[in-house]
C-alpha cells in the first residue's frame, strides 16, 4: 500500500462531502500556479504546515513551489526582533537592523522567480518582497504570529509594505488590525494522518506508556505544553491537588525540551520540584520530535488540560479534541474559538474553576463521552488539514475571479 | 420534470478590525458596520454550527451571555431569529432596539470583565456546484445523506435571505418540479434556527422518507 498521502486519502475522515467540494472549487482553479515563500524549510510551525499543504494543492492539479529566503545573522537578528516586537515585547532595533532587513528582502527577490498566479508570503521575514509585485497577481500576507498588541514602531515600519497587499490573513480575530486592505481569518489547523494524530492500536499506546512508567490503573489528567509560565503547568498541579482530594487519579505534564530557554528551564524546575511531593504526579520532558509519544499519551488521557494564561491558537487543544477528549482550557486565545463551552469542553479562569470541572469530568464518564464526541465533530469540520486547504482554495478563487 | 442541482458553499471570513468591549460599543458599531458583518453574526453562524446549535441561535447573543455575563441581554438578542424579519437592514435594526431598549433600562453600561471583546467580522460566499443533481424524491433523499453540510445551509438559509428567494430552495423545487404542495410547506415550516446543520439534514431526510412511504 502507498504511503503517499493525496487528497483522496481524507475522504473517510473529513466531513461527508468535502472531499468533493474541495475538488470541484479546485477545478475553479485549473491551470493556475501558487507561490509560497517562507524564511525556514525546517522548524516551526509554518515549514511544517507547508510540508504536509504543498503536496495537497499539487495533487489536486494547482502547480505550487515553495521558495524559501535567505538572510543574513543580522538580519534573523532583526526578524527575532520583529518578532518579539510584533508580539509585544519591547525591543531596540537598530537602523542597522531596519536596513539589513530591507537589503536581505531585495537580495531574496532578485534569486525567487515570482512568475506565479497567487503569491503567499509567510510572517514578516519576506514581508518587504512586495516590491515586486506585479499589478495582475494577487499577493497575501499570512500572519502566523500574535500581533494583537504590536510594538507600534516596529507595526508601522512593516505596514508600509503590508498595505500593499491584496490582503492579509490572520489566525485569529483579536489579530485584527486598522488596515485599508482585507484582513481574512484563517484558523490552523491538524492534519489526521501525521504521527502526532493517526490513529493507533492499543499496543502502540501501551508501550508509550510503560515507556515513561506512567500507569494506567487511576484516570489520567493530562497537560501537553512547553514548560512556559503562560502554559500555568504550577496552576495545573494546583487544581490537581484540589481534585485529589475528592478524587483519586494522575496527572501527566509533558512538555518539549527547554535547554535554550532559561525561563523554561526555571519553570520546569519549580514543576519538577513541586511533582516531587507527589508520587501520582509526572513530569515528561520530551524531545521535540515526540509527536507519537504525545500521540500515545492524549489518547491514553481521561481529562486533558491546556490551561494557559496566555495562548495564540493552541494547537493541543484541538489534537486532544480531535482524540474525543473533553477538555478543559484557559479561556484565553484560540482556546475560546475551538472550546463552545459545556459543547466541547470547558473553558475556565481560574484554578478553582479548573479543578471543579475536572472533578465534574472525572466523575461523570457519560458526559466525558458526550463532549468528547462533540469535541471530535466539531474539530473534524473547522480545524482539520481539508478545512485549511478549503479556506486557501477559497481565497484563490475569491481574489482571482475578483 | 425540472432537475434539482445541490450547490455548496464555502464562507470566507473577513476581520473589519474593529472590537467592542461593553454593551454600548457595541451599539455603536452595530450600527456602523456593514451589513454583510450583520450577516455573518447572525445568519451564517450556522454555517460554523454543524454539529449542535450553540447556546443561542447568534453571536451578539452568545457574546452577551457569555463573554458579558449578562444573561438578560443574550436572552432578548436570542430572539432575533433571521427567518422572523424582513431583510439584514431589518435585523440591524431590531438587533440596534433591543440593545437600546436594555440600555435604558438599566444604569450602568455591562462591560467585559474577564471575557473576550466581541470582534466584527464579516461574510463572504462563495457558491461551489457539487455536481449532483436529481429528479425524483427518492434520488433527493439519497444526495441529502451524502452532500457536503453546505448544501443544506446554501438551499435553507442562503436562499431565503441573501439571494431573497423568501423559501428554502428544497421547498420551491418540492412544490414546482415534485408538485408536492404538502410536503414542500412541511420543509418551509421547519424550525431551522432550532438545528445545527446536521440535526437539519436528519429532519430533511425524516421528512422526505415519511413522504415516500404514503404516497
Amino acid at each position: 500500500m502507498s504511503n503517499v498521502v493525496t487528497v483522496e486519502s481524507y475522504r473517510d475522515i473529513a466531513p461527508q462531502g468535502t472531499i468533493d467540494l474541495i475538488y470541484n472549487l479546485a477545478g475553479r482553479l485549473r491551470n493556475k500556479s501558487l507561490l509560497h515563500v517562507n524564511s525556514t524549510r525546517f522548524g516551526g510551525g509554518v515549514a511544517e504546515m507547508l510540508h504536509r499543504l504543498l503536496p495537497l494543492f499539487s495533487n489536486l492539479g494547482i502547480n505550487t513551489r515553495w521558495e524559501v529566503m535567505e538572510g543574513t545573522p543580522l538580519f534573523y537578528q532583526a526578524t527575532k526582533s520583529f518578532h518579539n516586537a510584533l508580539q509585544g515585547e519591547p525591543q531596540i532595533i537598530s537602523p542597522e537592523m531596519y536596513d539589513e532587513y530591507l537589503k536581505v528582502n531585495k537580495r531574496n527577490a532578485k534569486k525567487i522567480s515570482f512568475e506565479s498566479d497567487f503569491i503567499v508570503i509567510h510572517d514578516p521575514q519576506p514581508a518587504g518582497l512586495i516590491y515586486k509585485k506585479l499589478r495582475k497577481t494577487p499577493w497575501l500576507w499570512r500572519c502566523h504570529i500574535d500581533i494583537s498588541r504590536p510594538q507600534r514602531k516596529v507595526w508601522n515600519f512593516l505596514k508600509e509594505y503590508v498595505f500593499k497587499y491584496n490582503g492579509t490573513v490572520f489566525s485569529l480575530p483579536s489579530f485584527a488590525q486598522k488596515l485599508s486592505i482585507p484582513q481574512f481569518l484563517m484558523y490552523p489547523s491538524i492534519d489526521p494522518l501525521s504521527d502526532k494524530n493517526r490513529d493507533l492500536s492499543s499496543a502502540e499506546i501501551e508501550e508509550v506508556m510503560n515507556k515513561y512508567n506512567v500507569p494506567r490503573d487511576k484516570p489520567i489528567i493530562l497537560q501537553v505544553s512547553r514548560f512556559d509560565r503562560f502554559k500555568d503547568p504550577l496552576g495545573v498541579i494546583a487544581a490537581y491537588k484540589l481534585v485529589k482530594k475528592h478524587n483519586d487519579s494522575y496527572l501527566v505534564l509533558a512538555g518539549g525540551s527547554a535547554t535554550d530557554d532559561p525561563e523554561g528551564l526555571q519553570v520546569l524546575h519549580e514543576v519538577k520540584e513541586e511533582a516531587d511531593r507527589d508520587k501520582d504526579i509526572f513530569v515528561l520532558d520530551l524531545p521535540p520530535d515526540a509527536n507519537l509519544t504525545i500521540n500515545a499519551l492524549q489518547r491514553a488521557a481521561t481529562v486533558i488540560l491546556q490551561k494557559s494564561t496566555k495562548e495564540g491558537f493552541g494547537l493541543t487543544v484541538a489534537e486532544a479534541m480531535w482524540k474525543a477528549k473533553p477538555v478543559i482550557g484557559g479561556a484565553v486565545g484560540g482556546i475560546t474559538a475551538q472550546i463552545v463551552y459545556g459543547q466541547t469542553g470547558f473553558t475556565v479562569n481560574s484554578i478553582e474553576g479548573c479543578a471543579y470541572r475536572l472533578r465534574y469530568l472525572l466523575n461523570n464518564p457519560d458526559v466525558c463521552a458526550t463532549i468528547g464526541a462533540n469535541a471530535k465533530e466539531y474539530t473534524r469540520r473547522n480545524f482539520l488539514v481539508t478545512r485549511h486547504i478549503c479556506d486557501y482554495l477559497s481565497l484563490m478563487v475569491l481574489l482571482l475571479e475578483d | 420534470m425540472s432537475e434539482f442541482e445541490f450547490k455548496g458553499c464555502v464562507e470566507i471570513k473577513e476581520l473589519l478590525g474593529r472590537r467592542a468591549d461593553d454593551e454600548r460599543q457595541l451599539l455603536d458599531l452595530i450600527e456602523e458596520v456593514p451589513v454583510d458583518s450583520i450577516y455573518y453574526h447572525t445568519h451564517s453562524f450556522f454555517l460554523r454550527h454543524f454539529y449542535f446549535a450553540g447556546a443561542y441561535p447568534n453571536d451578539f447573543a452568545n457574546w452577551a451571555a457569555i463573554q458579558v455575563r449578562d444573561r438578560v441581554l443574550g436572552e432578548k438578542l436570542a430572539e432575533v431569529t433571521p427567518s422572523g424579519v424582513g431583510s439584514l437592514e431589518d435585523i440591524r435594526t431590531e438587533l440596534i432596539e433591543i440593545i437600546d431598549s436594555h440600555l435604558s433600562s438599566i444604569k450602568v453600561v455591562p462591560v467585559i470583565v474577564y471575557g473576550q471583546p466581541f470582534y466584527f467580522m464579516q461574510s463572504k460566499i462563495i457558491e461551489i456546484s457539487t455536481g449532483i443533481k436529481v429528479n425524483n424524491l427518492g434520488a433527493f433523499i439519497e444526495a441529502l445523506k451524502t452532500i457536503d453540510a453546505s448544501a443544506i445551509y446554501n438551499h435553507m438559509f442562503e436562499a431565503r435571505l441573501r439571494v431573497r428567494r423568501r423559501r428554502s430552495d428544497f421547498a420551491i423545487w418540492i412544490a414546482a418540479a415534485l408538485g408536492m404542495i404538502e410536503l414542500a410547506q412541511k420543509v418551509e415550516n421547519i424550525d431551522s434556527y432550532m438545528y445545527s446543520l446536521e440535526g437539519l439534514r436528519n429532519k430533511l431526510i425524516d421528512l422526505c422518507n415519511y413522504q415516500l412511504q404514503n404516497e
